[in-house]
């Protein structure tokens, strides 16, 4: 039997649900929530079944509407996440994250000798695979999977 | 293929060659050896080589000169601007009012496609790091060609595959012609995961080992093992020892076996190979001209 797991509702805020099982912590660490945000309520579930089937990871964040750029991130380790911004305690607007065919700035290329980090360029990369994500830099051509890119946060 | 597939274009990565434009610039290759033509009389080509590289500089200059063209540049970044500090891109928007063409060497991956980005004018990528030297894979594929006729045949590649810049390229192009591809390397040399990942995309037959068996393949593809690569000296001696081409190690080979090599080599292949019908890797020296001179003139728009 399973059980839906209860996590406290928020007020205002965002609810990052559906993320692949065992990424919660890597999207705290890519939305930067210690570091940056240290005083933010924030609840992870981790692990929990879901109604999709499977198991999934949940993240709320009291008191915080993630930007765009911010959506962007987290699809790169999770491209199938939803993201529920929260107003007055109910889902104010609901949305998938979409993984594009191709990134750009977002993350360096974790290639040190590559070109992109010696010159004033925004990086590139293709996505060669969404899950687990392979992204192939546009000009030192190598591959970046999910521990390079979640190292960098 | 009209004129106007490659004029003006950028030849950075073998990635971005289909094989039919392959087929084409050996062909031109081809018509360049039966006899150059002035045919870039009054262009010049700037080549730019921040990293030092002779074998590389001259072939592309001696094929440019044939072609009746102008050189301008460097070859070796520490004499210029660029050793004061000045980025790789104010570097090719200079050079760039005064050349046609660009060739372009760099310590740094991803260097000539960054350079092609800035730049107007058509970018050849004569090796960025350990990443791409696509003039080299072509003049490779040009040689097995010229020798064997065809190029879907066993080719073997032994050494160092890990590092090895123009191994990389060429599995990746062999791959696209159909080879079947045997590779051979020392424990911790190997070809990495993600080049074979996208040979086995391409459906491309690989067998890999650690020893080397010659017997059924047609082009042996030697490159230079390193000793820096290895943390213990014994183990690279040994390791040395079992991958040196001799005429011993050639006993029941293929008649029409080739032996090729990027050179410079140490002493992968022994000097006694160099008199026997199997050396061709003072031949791809030689074909390295026309094959840049077929390239030039593509980019260039007159061929
Ligand atoms: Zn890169």
């Amino acid at each position: 039997m399973t059980k839906e797991i209860k996590v406290e509702k928020i007020k205002e805020g965002t609810v990052i649900d559906h993320i692949s099982s065992g990424q919660a912590l890597n999207v705290l660490r890519i939305l930067g929530i210690a570091k940056d945000y240290p005083t933010t309520a924030v609840t992870v579930a981790m692990n929990v079944p879901s109604k999709k089937g499977g198991r999934k990871d949940i993240v709320k964040i009291e008191g915080r509407e993630l930007k765009s750029d911010e959506v962007g991130k987290i699809s790169l380790i999770s491209p199938n996440a939803t993201i529920n911004i929260i107003r007055g305690g109910a889902v104010f607007r609901k949305k998938k994250v979409t993984l594009p065919e191709r990134i750009e700035g977002v993350v360096r290329c974790s290639n040190p000798n590559c070109i992109s980090n010696s010159e004033p360029v925004r990086t590139r990369f293709a996505v060669e695979r969404k899950e687990p994500i392979k992204l192939r830099c546009f000009y030192c051509e190598r591959v970046m999977v999910r521990s390079d890119i979640t190292r960098q946060f | 293929m009209g004129k106007t597939v490659f004029a003006g274009r950028d030849i950075i990565s073998i990635r971005d060659l289909e094989k039919e434009e392959i087929e084409h610039i050996l062909r031109k290759a081809e018509e360049m050896e039966k006899g150059p033509a002035p045919l870039l009389r009054g262009r010049t080509l700037g080549l730019l080589f921040f990293e030092p590289s002779t074998r590389t500089r001259l072939s592309f200059e001696v094929a440019m000169k044939k072609l009746g063209g102008e050189v301008i540049g460097f070859s070796d970044a520490r004499l210029t601007s660029v050793a004061k500090g000045e980025s790789l891109i104010d570097t090719i928007k200079t050079v760039e009012s005064y050349a046609d063409m660009i060739v372009i060497r760099h310590i740094r991956e991803g260097a000539a496609r960054l350079a092609a980005e800035v730049s107007e004018k058509p970018i050849i990528n004569a090796g960025d790091g350990p990443n791409q030297h696509p003039t080299q894979t072509l003049l490779d594929l040009f040689t097995i060609k010229k020798a064997l006729g065809r190029l879907d045949i066993k080719v073997t590649l032994v050494g160092d595959l890990k590092y090895g810049r123009t191994v990389h390229s060429l599995v990746y192009a062999l791959a696209m012609f159909d080879a079947t591809i045997s590779l051979v390397s020392p424990k911790g040399l190997e070809m990495p995961s993600e080049v074979l990942e996208d040979l086995k995309a391409m459906g491309a037959a690989i067998e890999t080992s650690n020893e080397l068996d010659i017997s059924d393949t047609q082009a042996l593809y030697v490159t230079r093992i390193q000793k820096e690569r290895f943390p213990d000296p014994e183990e690279y001696e040994k390791v040395k020892g079992t991958y040196k081409i001799t005429l011993g190690t050639l006993e029941g080979a293929r008649k029409d076996l080739i032996i090729l090599h990027p050179l410079p080599r140490v002493d992968e292949v022994s000097p006694e190979i160099d008199g026997t019908p199997y050396a061709r890797y003072f031949d791809q020296v030689a074909n390295g001209v026309p094959v840049r001179m077929a390239v030039l003139g593509l980019v260039a728009g007159v061929l």
